[in-house]
């Protein structure tokens, strides 16, 4: 009996002193360890958007056609598609299913820098970008024309890159 | 008999090539164009002598003169002198080599002398013209011409030829003509004009952006790229009958260069998804693709014997001009220096290719040994200068330029010196395609 005794009045001590012992060598690890979990709240605001992004092509299945209004733009001499420019093709590629009669015709411009005939061929590329990107979203080729002013169609004539940047364009005709 | 005539004609050739022309040449340096910062020739052209002396005829051979100075100005290979720095009244005294005093010229500095013996008489005009080597005291060319007052501009010309041919061995680029685009109607059309901005007119009538000029070596047909039928589709016409050819497939149809001296051309068709240099026959056929590379491979230039042709690709990543090598089917790549080059035009000569090269501040005109070695900056005006076409003898190059504002043709010597506006018209001027000699000269 008194042995237990002695035994539960050990057990009392010994494990509070084990308690606060891995306390400590917890806070200890947490500490050294500090950096590494920081990063890792990074990566929750990332689903945020996501639901937010997500809403955008659904929710706006905008029936009056003014997404294909709107020009996306291109990097300096470059006709591959920017992240921007993807997400405004997929909000096109949602109107275009739901308005399955239309076709369109994509023009392809530049900047009026570099000379005009490499431009009328980055019009080119940048039109046949937009086309076999909506095409890979299930728009049927067939209704897609593609065309390329190069530089001889601006839209800003200033010579300034806030300029330059309108002129680099594909601009979406619907017939 | 047969031997003999044979024999003649041999011992007639020999005279002829001893006495002949060729004699001339010996006895005054040919040109070396080829030579950089040529020194100018020193050249007295003074007033003509006038036969009747009536008001028209002094006129009209003033006129004359005047033309004669500016024509041969022109070329780069004269520094004309100072009329008021001849040391008597040129116009009383003689033309012809019995009555010249040929230290009156060489004390003034001139190596060269051209007089005149000028008759107008109603609607006739006769001009006699000498070109004198002053130090040799010797008549090196005398001709004379007679025709219109409408045929001055062409018997002036034709003189000049006989000039440049005597000094360079080549009749120089008084039958050529020079094409553009202007935009003076509010759409881009084709225009030609005489190699010195003379007479501009309009080639095409689209109303639609046109594009692109390019002429044949014979000068009879223009191939262009027009959106008259709302793509960029290309033409090739026939100038004077003005029927045309179109090819028109989907994509881009740009940037036509003629085979030389054969009725077929290169151009930049997008067909296949990719925007490739193919080969096409004057009646525009495919006859094989040209280039085998992803991205832009545009804007061919031919060497002069055919064998290679300059063309703009972005297969590096950015824009550079490379050479294809038909025979093996190689390529390989010219410019390295200059984050973009484009626009190569292939010398007549063979030896060289000028090139527009993007700079910080805008465009330049460059010219490169076809070996890729020592670029030479030609321009150096702070705004664009673009679109390098050479003269047909390889001595002059056309090009645009916006340095005075909008943008116009000029022409330089090959060496980049006497940059000079060509002509002024509505609108702005891009794209010079310099033609061949073609015209009777």
């Amino acid at each position: 009996m008194q042995k237990k005794m002695w035994l539960m009045i050990a057990l009392l001590l010994v494990i509070p002193g084990l308690l606060f012992m891995v306390g400590c060598q917890k806070k200890a690890v947490t500490q050294a360890k500090a950096p590494a979990p920081a990063p890792a709240p990074a990566p929750a605001p990332a689903p945020a958007p996501a639901p937010t992004k997500a809403p955008t092509p659904t929710a706006a299945p905008d029936t009056s056609g003014m997404i294909m209004a709107e020009d996306i733009y291109f990097d300096f001499d470059k006709s591959v598609l920017t992240p921007a420019a993807q997400d405004n093709l997929m909000r096109k590629a949602a109107w275009l299913r739901a308005n399955p009669d239309v076709s369109v015709t994509i023009e392809g411009h530049c900047d009026e820098r570099g000379t005009n005939e490499y431009n009328l061929a980055l019009g080119d590329r940048r039109a046949d970008s937009a086309k076999a990107f909506l095409v890979d979203l299930g728009i049927a080729a067939s209704r897609l024309t593609t065309i390329s002013y190069g530089e001889e169609r601006p839209v800003c004539m200033q010579q300034n890159e806030d300029c330059w940047s309108k002129n680099r364009r594909d601009h979406f005709v619907v017939n | 008999m047969n031997r003999r005539i044979k024999l003649y004609i041999f011992v007639i050739g020999v005279i002829l090539i001893a006495f002949g022309p060729g004699r001339c040449w010996a006895e005054y340096d040919v040109i070396d164009i080829t030579k950089p910062f040529l020194r100018k020739i020193p050249l007295a052209l003074p007033l003509f002598k006038n036969v009747n002396e009536t008001a028209e005829e002094k006129q009209l051979s003033e006129q004359a003169a005047a033309f004669l100075s500016d024509t041969l100005d022109f070329t780069g290979y004269f520094k004309i002198l100072d009329r008021s720095s001849f040391l008597f009244d040129p116009e009383r005294s003689g033309v012809t080599l019995a009555t010249i005093n040929f230290q009156n010229w060489t004390v003034v500095g001139a190596e060269l002398l051209i007089t005149g013996f000028y008759e107008a008489r109603n609607d006739r005009i006769s001009i006699e013209l000498r070109l004198f080597d002053t130090f040799k005291a010797r008549r090196v060319i005398g001709k004379k011409y007679t025709g219109t007052k409408a045929n001055q501009r062409s018997i002036l010309l034709r003189f000049c030829g006989d000039v440049i041919n005597y000094l360079t061995g080549h009749r120089g680029v008084f039958g050529s003509e020079i094409a553009f685009v202007s935009n003076g109607t509010g759409n881009k059309e084709i225009y030609a004009c005489a190699f010195d901005g003379y007479n501009p007119r309009r080639v095409t009538n689209n109303n639609a952006i046109t594009l692109f000029p390019a002429w044949s070596s014979d000068g009879k047909w223009m191939a262009f790229t027009s959106y008259k039928a709302g793509n960029p589709d290309l033409y090739i016409r026939n100038l004077e009958q003005g029927r045309e050819t179109k090819i028109s497939k989907q994509g881009i149809n740009i940037t036509p260069a003629w085979s030389p001296r054969k009725f077929e051309l290169a151009a930049t068709l997008s067909f296949s998804g990719d925007q490739e240099i193919y080969l096409l026959t004057g009646s525009g056929k495919i006859i094989k693709r040209l280039t085998e590379s992803r991205g832009i491979d545009v804007t061919p230039s031919w060497s002069p014997d055919g064998k290679q042709f300059a063309f703009v690709s972005n297969r590096s990543g950015s824009a550079q001009i490379y050479i294809k090598d038909l025979a093996s089917g190689k390529v390989r790549r010219l410019t390295y220096e200059g984050r973009k080059n484009t626009q190569p035009s292939w010398s007549p000569r063979g030896d060289k290719i000028a090139y527009t090269s993007e700079g910080n501040g805008g465009h330049d005109i460059f010219v490169i040994g076809t070996d890729g070695l020592n670029p030479v900056q030609l321009t150096y005006e702070s705004r664009d200068n673009e679109a390098a076409s050479w003269s047909p003898d390889g001595s002059l190059i056309a090009f645009s330029s916006n340095r005075d504002g909008p943008t116009r043709i000029y022409v330089m010597t090959a060496y980049g010196t006497d940059q000079r506006r060509l002509l002024v018209l509505a609108g702005e001027q891009t794209n010079p395609k310099w033609s061949t000699n073609h015209l009777n000269n």
